[in-house]
C-alpha cells in the first residue's frame, strides 16, 4: 500500500501557493526522490478552529463533522479512514530539510537558557515590533521583547501575556523570565501550545483576555461533550460578573479539564485558573487594583 | 470463550473479557457506573462517549477515562467512585440539568423531581440539584416542533447525547436525523433543519427508543410514564415478527417498546410502534350483527361506513351463532360437504388456524379452507417443497450478515419488512453487496451495490440469463452439484436458450451487467436470495422460484451461513397459519391430504373420517361460488375469520359479485370490513392485543403473543368463537384452560407437528418467547440454517427445475397501455382494515395513489397530486398521482389497501397452475385525467 500525503490549509492563498508548488514539485522532483514522491493531495480545511486538532481533523477529512476522536486508539494506530496515520504541523515539516541537509548538531546549536533549538514565536500586542518571530527556544519573554520586538510600547508596562496561545494560560510580569518552551510552562498552570504570544500591559485587564478566551473556546467548542459544550458556555457567562463565583467556575474548571474529550476543553480552564491565582484583585469585592488605571 | 483480564474497579480485584470496557465489565459486577448518551445490552447503542457521566479514573492517567469506550487493559487500576471521579460526574447530570425546562416530557408521577428520564434518575442516585448560579443560566428556550403525527420534538429537553442520531443512522439507517452547529448551539436536525412531519422520516420511533430525556417522545405517552402494566408481546403487522412490549394504562395501550427478540432486537417500524391504536377505533365490532331481511348485499360508496343500521341488527351470541351455525349445516346436509369453504387469517394466532381448519374438515367435512398465503407465497411454496422439500426460509433475515452478496428480487423492504430490510442496511454498511432486482427501484436501491430494473413480467428470462453465464463461464459448484442436487443436466439444456446476449433484450438488462452479477454471485463465499411477492405473484410465479432454488443450488449458496433462500413472509402469521394446515391440499406441516398415512393418521387423530381430496383455494372458492346449481362442488356457504377477500381478492367485482352470491356468508372480524358489508352474520373478534396465542415469523420462529388490554363490548376471542360454532356443529371439543383453552390447542397442535416444532411446547414459549423450528425435543436450541447436510426431499438432494420463459397473462396494447403492480406501502396493511383505522398511520398516508415517473406524467399532460381514472378491463378507480421516478416507463404502481380506490377491482384473476396465486402484479391497464 502506498503512503498518501495530504495538506490541510485553511486560507486561499495558502491554497494557491501550494497549488503552484505542489506541482513544480511533481514536474520536477529532486533527483534523490524522482519516482519516489508520494502522493500529495491538497485539502482545504473550512476554518474552524478545533479542526486543528489531529483527530478532529481526519474527521472533516474523511466529510464527517469537525470533532475530535476518543483516544485510545490513536491516529498513529487508527487514524485516516482507520489507517495508521502522522500528522505534522507545518512548523515541523519546515525545519525537516535543514536538519537533514545540516544535521540535528546545526538544529540543537541553538537555544537558550539551557533548551535546544529554534521556534517561531507570534507576537502581538503591546510590543513595539509585533510579528513572527524566529528566535531560540527556550527564551524568555522578557528577552523576546526586548531583542526581537523593540520592547514595550511607550507608555506601556509589562503587566501580562499569554505565552500559548487561548489555552496557555495568562501569566504575570512576575514570569517574564521563565524560559518558553516545551514542558517549562506546566508547573505555572499554562504551556507553549502554538506560541503565539500575546503581550498585555497596565492599559488591560487579565480578566477582559480571559473572557475573551472563554468566548472564544464557547464558540468553537465542536459541542461533542458536555463539560466543553455547557462548561465553556456557562463560564463565559460566569466571568461576566464582576466579582466570579469562583467556586462554580473551579467546579467547571475541574470537570472541563478532567473530562473533555479533547485538549480544547481540557485546556479550556487555562485562563480562568491563571487569573484566578494571579489576578485575583481583578475578580475580587474589591475590583480596583494594579494595572487598572483607566 | 475469550480471554480473561485481570484489572482493579474500586480497589476490587476482577476481570473483564478481553476486549470488554470498563462499563460493561463494572455493569457485570453489579456496578451500574451513570451513563446518558450509553444505552447498553442488546437492544442499545454503539457506545459514544459523549456525554461523559461514566468517567472514570484510570490510575496514571492525566484525565478521567469514559468508561464506555475504554478497553480494559491488564493491570488496570479504576476508580469509578473516587473523588475525582465522582466530582466529574456530578458535574456532567448538574450541568445538563442546568438546561432543562421546569416541566419535563417523561416524567415519574411518584415524584414531582423527576421529569427527565434518565437524567432525573441518576441525578437523584448520586444526589444532584442544580445550585442557584447554573439555574440562572439556563439556555434560551427552543420551540417545540408538532409537526408529527406520532413524535413531539421538544429540544429544550435534548442533551445532545446523540442516540437518537446512532438510532436513524446506524440502527435503522434512515440517515434524517443529524447535528447542526457546533458548541452551545449544536442541535440536532431533521434532513435540512425540516420540520419533523415535513422531513423524511419514516417514523420507526427508533429516536424516541432511544432518547433518554425525553426530547423526543411518542405523543401518546408524553408526561408520566407510569402505567398499569407491560406486556410482553409480538407484532401484529408483518412476517418479520419483532417482540415488543405494550404499555398498558387504563385497559389502553399508551405506547409500545421493541423488545430484544431474535428477528428485532429492539427495533421496531412505524406500524409496530405507532399503529396499534386501531383497537381502540371507535369502529370496533362490539355485537354480533345479522342481516336485516331483505337488505340488499353492497359495499357503501363512503370508506369504512360506519353505520350499518339499515342493514343489519344487533343481536345476542347466542341467536347469532345458532342462526349462522344452524343455516351452515342445513346447506352441507342439503348440499353436500363441498358445499361449504372457510378462510382462515395469517394475521390470526396459530391456535386459531389450526382449530379453524380443523373445523372445516372435521365439522364442515372438506377440505375447502384456505387463507391469504394464497394470494402472497403460495407458488414461492409449491417451487420450495418441490425443491427443497420445504416451504419455509433457509435462513433468518438476519444472516444477511454472514453474507457477502444478497439479491433481493421482487420486494421492497424498507416498506414492507421495515425492520428485516434495517438487518440489509446494516449488512451494507459492513461490505455486504446488494443487488436489487426489481422492475420499481426501491429505497433498498441506495444501499444496492447494483440495481437491475428488469422489465416486469420477466424474472425467468433475467435469472436464467445469470444460470446461463454461471454454467458457461464454469462458476459451478460441482461438488454440490455431484453430491446434493438431482437433475442438473435438464436444467443446463433448458437454459442454453436464456444467454446474457439473447435475454439482454427481453429483460432489460444488458449482458455485461446480468454477467457481472452472476460471477459475483458464484464467487461470492456466501450469497442468499431474498425475495417477495414481485416474484411469487405472476403466472409463472412457481417458474420464477424454481429458478431462484436452482441459482442458489449450481453455486452451492445454500446450507451455510449467509447463503440461502428467504422468502420474506408477508404477513404476521402467514408462516404459522400455513404450517397449522390453513391450507387446502395439506393437513398440518404440510402432509399431503392425499397422502395414505397422513390421511389416516389424522382420522385417527380427531377421531373422523376426513375428506381424502384437496380442497378449493381461495380464487377457485370465488369461481365455485358462482357455479352452476347443478355443479355438486358449487359453494354455498362461507366462514370468513379475519380475512378480507372484498378487498384482497383479484379482479373485486367479481370477488364482490360471488361472496354477495352465497346462500350463507358469516364474517368474524374486529370491524365493518369490505367482506363483512356482505355477510348474513357478523361476529365481532379480538384484536391482536386482546388475545393470547403464538405466531410464526418468516424466519421460522414461533413467538408468544399474550393478552395486554380487554376487548371492547361483546366481542369475544376468536378461539372462543370458532368453538361455539364446533360444539353446535355438534363436534365434541374440550380445551379448557385460560384464554379458551388456548394452551391445550397448542399441544394437539404440537402433536400433530412433531417433525417441526416437537420441542416448542406451551411453557417453553411462556418462558422464550420465541423459538426457532425446526426443533424436535424440549432441549433443542432450533436450527436457524437448514439444509446443512441433506434436503428433507425423497432422495434428499435439491430437485433442479427447468423452467421456461412464459409472457403475462394480459399484456398491455393500444386500449390498455400501461402494466398495472399492486402492492403495499409502509404505513399500511394488507387491506387497510386496520392501518387506515390508526391515527398516526393513516394521518402520515391518508390518500390512495397511483405512482408514475415523470416521464409519463408529462406526455400525459398530468401532474402529481392530480387525480385520474386508472382502468383495465374489469374495473376502473379514481386515483391521486403520485410522482415516483422509480416506477418505470408504462407502468403504474397502486397500493390496495385502499377502499376508496381499490387496487384489486383492476387487477386480472388468472392463475399459476401450481400455486394456484392470481397475478397481482401485472395487468393491463388505462389511464385518463378524471373528470371534474
Amino acid at each position: 500500500m502506498h503512503a498518501t500525503s495530504i495538506c490541510v490549509t485553511n486560507t486561499t492563498t495558502a491554497v494557491a501557493c501550494f497549488t503552484v508548488e505542489l506541482a513544480k514539485l511533481q514536474a520536477n522532483p529532486p533527483a534523490a526522490l524522482k519516482g519516489k514522491l508520494p502522493h500529495i493531495e491538497l485539502r482545504r480545511g473550512a476554518g474552524a478552529y478545533i479542526c486543528g486538532e489531529e483527530s478532529a481533523m481526519i474527521e472533516s477529512i474523511e466529510g464527517k463533522r469537525g470533532e475530535p476522536r476518543m483516544r485510545p486508539p490513536y491516529i498513529a494506530q487508527v487514524g485516516l479512514f482507520g489507517r495508521p496515520t502522522l500528522e505534522h504541523n507545518f512548523e515541523t515539516l519546515y525545519w525537516v530539510r535543514d536538519i537533514v541537509q545540516k544535521g540535528a548538531d546545526w538544529f540543537n546549536g541553538f537555544g537558550r537558557n539551557g533548551r535546544k533549538g529554534l521556534r517561531s514565536f507570534s507576537v502581538s500586542g503591546r510590543v513595539k515590533n509585533p510579528g513572527v518571530k524566529l528566535a531560540p527556544a527556550g527564551i524568555t519573554l522578557q528577552e523576546l521583547v526586548d531583542e526581537f520586538c523593540g520592547g514595550m510600547l511607550d507608555v506601556h508596562n509589562l503587566y501580562a501575556y499569554l505565552p500559548g496561545g487561548a489555552s496557555g494560560g495568562i501569566f504575570p510580569a512576575s514570569l517574564a523570565n521563565v524560559p518558553l518552551d516545551f514542558d517549562t510552562l506546566q508547573l505555572h498552570g499554562g504551556f507553549i501550545g502554538s506560541a503565539s504570544v500575546i503581550v498585555l500591559s497596565q492599559h488591560d485587564k487579565a480578566r477582559d483576555a480571559a473572557l475573551n478566551m472563554m468566548r472564544f473556546f464557547a464558540h468553537e467548542s465542536c459541542g461533542q461533550c458536555t463539560p466543553c459544550r455547557v462548561g465553556t458556555a456557562k463560564a463565559a457567562k460566569l466571568m461576566e460578573a464582576p466579582v466570579w463565583d469562583n467556586s462554580t467556575l473551579e467546579d467547571l474548571n475541574q470537570v472541563m479539564a478532567d473530562a473533555s474529550i479533547c485538549g480544547l476543553g481540557q485546556a479550556a480552564p487555562n485562563p480562568v485558573r491563571c487569573v484566578q491565582k494571579y489576578f485575583a484583585h481583578e475578580i475580587s469585592e474589591s475590583p480596583a487594583g494594579v494595572g487598572d488605571d483607566r | 470463550m475469550s480471554a480473561l483480564v485481570d484489572f482493579t474497579l474500586n480497589g476490587v480485584a476482577i476481570q473483564a473479557h478481553e476486549g470488554e470496557t470498563i462499563f460493561d465489565a463494572a455493569l457485570r459486577h453489579q456496578i451500574d457506573i451513570p451513563h446518558l448518551c450509553h444505552k447498553p445490552g442488546p437492544t442499545g447503542l454503539r457506545p459514544d462517549g459523549n456525554c461523559r457521566a461514566c468517567v472514570v479514573e484510570v490510575k496514571g492517567e492525566r484525565t478521567l477515562a469514559p468508561s464506555c469506550c475504554r478497553s480494559v487493559a491488564a493491570g488496570m487500576d479504576v476508580q469509578s467512585t473516587s473523588e475525582r471521579a465522582v466530582k466529574s460526574q456530578k458535574m456532567v447530570l448538574e450541568m445538563l440539568l442546568s438546561d432543562m425546562p421546569d416541566a419535563g416530557y417523561k416524567w415519574n408521577e411518584h415524584d414531582e423531581s423527576l421529569q427527565h428520564g434518565e437524567l432525573s434518575d441518576w441525578a437523584q442516585r448520586l444526589d444532584v440539584t442544580v445550585r442557584p448560579a447554573l439555574q440562572s443560566l439556563r439556555r434560551e428556550e427552543t420551540k417545540a416542533d408538532l409537526s408529527h403525527p406520532a413524535i413531539a420534538v421538544n429540544l429544550d429537553a435534548c442533551i445532545q447525547c446523540n442516540r437518537c442520531i446512532r438510532a436513524c443512522r446506524e440502527e435503522q439507517v434512515n440517515d434524517v436525523i443529524g447535528m447542526r452547529l457546533r458548541g452551545a448551539h449544536s442541535a440536532i436536525a431533521f434532513d435540512l433543519n425540516d420540520k419533523m412531519g415535513d422531513s423524511t422520516c419514516v417514523a420507526c420511533g427508533e429516536c424516541v427508543q432511544a432518547c433518554p430525556t425525553g426530547a423526543l417522545m411518542p405523543k401518546t405517552q408524553i408526561g408520566s410514564q407510569i402505567v398499569d402494566k407491560s406486556v410482553d408481546s409480538v407484532c401484529p403487522f408483518c412476517g418479520v415478527g419483532c417482540l415488543l412490549t405494550y404499555q398498558v394504562k387504563g385497559n389502553k395501550i399508551m405506547s409500545v417498546e421493541g423488545r430484544d427478540g431474535p428477528a428485532n432486537h429492539g427495533r421496531l417500524c412505524v406500524k409496530g410502534r405507532f399503529g396499534f391504536d386501531y383497537a381502540h377505533s371507535t369502529e370496533r365490532l362490539t355485537k354480533p350483527l345479522i342481516r336485516i331481511a331483505g337488505a340488499p348485499k353492497a359495499i357503501p360508496s363512503e370508506t369504512h361506513a360506519t353505520d350499518w343500521r339499515n342493514t343489519f341488527r344487533e343481536a345476542s351470541w347466542e341467536e347469532a351463532l345458532a342462526l349462522t351455525t344452524s343455516t351452515l349445516v342445513n346447506l352441507r346436509d342439503t348440499h353436500g360437504k363441498k358445499s361449504l369453504a372457510g378462510f382462515g387469517s395469517a394475521k390470526g394466532s396459530n391456535e386459531e388456524a389450526y382449530l379453524f381448519q380443523k373445523l372445516v374438515r372435521t365439522g364442515f367435512g372438506s377440505n375447502n379452507v384456505d387463507h391469504c398465503t394464497r394470494l402472497c407465497h403460495a407458488s414461492s411454496v409449491a417451487a420450495l417443497l418441490e425443491g427443497v422439500g420445504s416451504g419455509a426460509v433457509s435462513n433468518p433475515v438476519s444472516d444477511v450478515e454472514h453474507a457477502e452478496l444478497i439479491v433481493v428480487i421482487g420486494s421492497n423492504p424498507t416498506s414492507n419488512h421495515p425492520v428485516a430490510a434495517t438487518w440489509m442496511k446494516n449488512a451494507a454498511k459492513h461490505g455486504t453487496k446488494i443487488v436489487l432486482a426489481d422492475p420499481r427501484i426501491t429505497d433498498i436501491s441506495k444501499h444496492a451495490w447494483r440495481t437491475l430494473q428488469f422489465k416486469a413480467d420477466t424474472d425467468v428470462a433475467m435469472v436464467n440469463a445469470l444460470i446461463y453465464t454461471v454454467i458457461e463461464e464454469g462458476l459451478l459448484d460441482a461438488d454440490f452439484i455431484a453430491n446434493r442436487a438431482s437433475n442438473f443436466e435438464a436444467l443446463r439444456q433448458s437454459v442454453k436458450a436464456f444467454s446474457p446476449e439473447s435475454m439482454a433484450e427481453v429483460c432489460g438488462i444488458p449482458a455485461p451487467t446480468l454477467r457481472e452479477v452472476a460471477r459475483a454471485f458464484a464467487k461470492a463465499k456466501s450469497a442468499m436470495i431474498l425475495w417477495g411477492m414481485g416474484v411469487s405473484q405472476h403466472i409463472h410465479g412457481t417458474d420464477n422460484v424454481r429458478a431462484l432454488i436452482a441459482l442458489c443450488s449450481i453455486t452451492g449458496q445454500i446450507g451455510k451461513p449467509g447463503s440461502g433462500l428467504h422468502p420474506l413472509r408477508g404477513q404476521n402469521n402467514v408462516q404459522g397459519a400455513s404450517d397449522a394446515g390453513l391450507i387446502p391440499m395439506m393437513f398440518p406441516n404440510y402432509q399431503r391430504v392425499t397422502n395414505t398415512e397422513a390421511h389416516t393418521w389424522f382420522e385417527d387423530f380427531w377421531h373422523t373420517k376426513l375428506d381424502d381430496q384437496p380442497g378449493y383455494t381461495v380464487v377457485e372458492i370465488m369461481h365455485k361460488i358462482l357455479a352452476d346449481d347443478s355443479d355438486p362442488h358449487k359453494v354455498r356457504g362461507m366462514y370468513i375469520m379475519g380475512e378480507n377477500p372484498a378487498m384482497s381478492d383479484p379482479d373485486l367485482n367479481h370477488a364482490r359479485h360471488a361472496l354477495s352470491s352465497l346462500e350463507h356468508l358469516v364474517v368474524q372480524d374486529i370491524f365493518m370490513t369490505e367482506t363483512a358489508w356482505l355477510a348474513d352474520v357478523v361476529l365481532p373478534a379480538t384484536a391482536w392485543p386482546e388475545k393470547t396465542g403464538t405466531v410464526s415469523n418468516t424466519d421460522r420462529m414461533v413467538q408468544m403473543g399474550r393478552q395486554a388490554i380487554d376487548a371492547p363490548g361483546d366481542a369475544m376471542p376468536d378461539l372462543w368463537i370458532i368453538q361455539q360454532i364446533a360444539a353446535r356443529m355438534g363436534l365434541n371439543w374440550n380445551y379448557s384452560g385460560e384464554h379458551n383453552g388456548v394452551a391445550v390447542v397448542y399441544e394437539e397442535m404440537r402433536q400433530a407437528m412433531q417433525a417441526a416444532i416437537g420441542g416448542i411446547t406451551w411453557e417453553r414459549l411462556e418462558r422464550e418467547s420465541s423459538v426457532t423450528y425446526p426443533c424436535i425435543k424440549g432441549d433443542d436450541a432450533g436450527q436457524t440454517i437448514v439444509f446443512v447436510d441433506r434436503f428433507p426431499t425423497a432422495d434428499g438432494r435439491v430437485q433442479l427445475q427447468a423452467t421456461q420463459f412464459i409472457p403475462a397473462d394480459e399484456s398491455p396494447d393500444e386500449e390498455f397501455p400501461f402494466v398495472l403492480i399492486t402492492g403495499r406501502q409502509l404505513e399500511h396493511w394488507h387491506t387497510g382494515s386496520m392501518t387506515r383505522r390508526s391515527d398516526v398511520l393513516d394521518a402520515i398516508e391518508s390518500v390512495a395513489t397511483v405512482s408514475m415517473n415523470l416521464a409519463d406524467m408529462k406526455a400525459l399532460g398530468i401532474q402529481s397530486g392530480d387525480s385520474i381514472t386508472v382502468k383495465s378491463r374489469r374495473g376502473r378507480i379514481q386515483i391521486q398521482t403520485r410522482l415516483d421516478n422509480g416506477t418505470p416507463p408504462g407502468t403504474v404502481f397502486i397500493p390496495f389497501a385502499y377502499a376508496e380506490a381499490a387496487a384489486n377491482l383492476l387487477t386480472n384473476a388468472a392463475l399459476d397452475p401450481f400455486g394456484k396465486i392470481p397475478e397481482f402484479k401485472y395487468c393491463a391497464v388505462a389511464i385518463e385525467a378524471a373528470k371534474g
